[in-house]
Formats: C-alpha cells, structure tokens, sequence
C-alpha cells in the first residue's frame, strides 16, 4: 500500500491552511467483492496533526470517512518555515507520516 | 516481588504502551454504535444545545454517496472538539475532531452517505454541546 500523503500548508493572512490527501482503502467491512466476499475492514481510526512538534489536531475515524481520505485545517499562529506533521494509524495497525513546512500562499 | 519478575513486568507493560494507547483513544463504542442517540451517549454528551453558530457547508444532493465533501465550522469561542455523524449511516458517528494550540474549529472533510439523511455536528464546549443539522439528497449509495 502507498502510504504517500499529499501536502500543502499555505500561510493565508491570520492563519495557514493545511490540505492533505492520504492514500488509504478505508474499507468498512461491509462491502463485498467480485467473489462475493466480504472485505475485511481496514480503515484509519486515529489522526494527529502537529505544528513544530505541539499537537494540534487530533481526530478519531470511523468508518464513514471517504476511501483515499481528504482533510483541510487552518492553524492561527505559524510562520514561514515551521513544519507542520501528520501521522495517522489504521485498525490494523499500519502508520504513516509526513511533514511539510509552512509556504506563502 | 523478585526484582527479575518486576523489571520484566515493567518491560512488557512499555513494550504494550503504544498499542493500549491507541486503543484507549478510540471511542470503539461510539463508532460501533448503530443508533444515533447511543454515538450521542457514548460521546457523553448529557443535553443537546441547538445553535446557528455552526456553519455546514455540503451540497443539498450528492450525486455520489461514496464521496461528500463537508465542511464545518464553530464560531462558538471555547470551541474544543466537532465530531460529524450521519443519522442513517449503518453506523452513524463519522469522525471526531478535537482542537488545540491555536488550531481553528474548521475542518473540511469527505464522507461516505448511505442513503438521503440529516447531517448532525455536535460541537463540544466544556461540559456543554451545541448541534446543528442539514439534510442531504444522496442519489447514488456509498456505503458498501
């Protein structure tokens, strides 16, 4: 599974916004295949986002949220450069996480 | 206690940490629950405040139930968590976000929609929740 996240975290007057796409199936364990098969669910159940390293973001998921998951923050108070970290884990326990500093929109 | 036995003790207990945290943090019977007043329960929210400083913005109908974009703000100040439930999803309580450290009440997000239903956010403040609702169209399933 790619676990490439795509990131952009853009500095937009008084706060900065952060766009994020990850690469997941979010299977919820009701949907069947071709063959008939129920496939197991597999879907990312805790996001945490950090600013230099400070929480401040952090989400709970089901199984509601759409395959290939998108989610956009803003953050009062970061500046040009700081970097800003997102980790997710799923049921299944896989994890990834990336980082991405701070741009002028 | 033997001091072996003890330091093993304490190794285990490290080496589960991650995994007993994590699983701490989930609110499995939230998410597991089926009806919506059980999600509203198991999310300890006591009594529901209704209130027009929650904005929703999502299409009136979805033409796609697989993918809808939603977005949510609170304008209420102390605002400390948003979780986003589906009334008629098999399992309704979609995702929970909490706030901190400077980070607004705002989130933008893609859900799945398995049939036409209310769209609840329950904001978290204090000890108090706020909700605000909006009904989507969904014309094509997308939970499978």
């Amino acid at each position: 599974m790619d676990k490439s996240m795509k990131m952009r975290a853009q500095l937009k007057g008084d706060y900065t916004e952060v766009k994020v796409l990850m690469s997941h199936p979010m299977e919820t364990g009701r949907r069947k295949n071709d063959f008939d098969q129920l496939v197991p669910a597999h879907f990312v159940q805790l996001l945490t986002a950090t600013l230099n390293g400070q929480l401040v973001i952090e989400a709970q998921w089901g199984t509601g949220i759409a395959k290939n998951p998108y989610l956009t923050f803003r953050l009062k108070g970061a500046k040009l450069g700081d970097l800003v970290e997102v980790t997710w884990h799923d049921n299944l326990g896989e994890t990834a996480t990336q980082s991405i500093a701070v741009t002028q929109a | 206690m033997q001091r072996r036995s003890f330091l093993l003790g304490i190794l285990t207990l490290v080496a589960l940490a991650p995994i007993k945290v994590l699983a701490a943090l989930w609110n499995r019977p939230a998410f597991e629950a089926v009806k919506i007043e059980d999600v509203t329960q198991h999310l300890n929210v006591s009594e529901e405040i209704p209130s027009s400083d929650i904005l929703i913005v999502a299409p009136e109908r979805a033409e796609n139930g697989a993918v809808v974009q939603v977005e949510v703000r609170s304008n209420i100040n102390g605002t400390e968590a948003i979780a986003i439930l589906v009334e008629n999803n098999p399992t309704p309580l979609i995702a929970n976000f909490m706030f901190s450290h400077g980070a607004e009440p705002f989130v933008v997000t893609r859900i799945k929609m398995a049939e036409t239903s209310d769209l609840k956010v329950v904001v978290k403040v204090g000890n108090q929740y706020f909700t605000h609702a909006k009904n989507i169209t969904v014309l094509e399933n997308g939970c499978g």
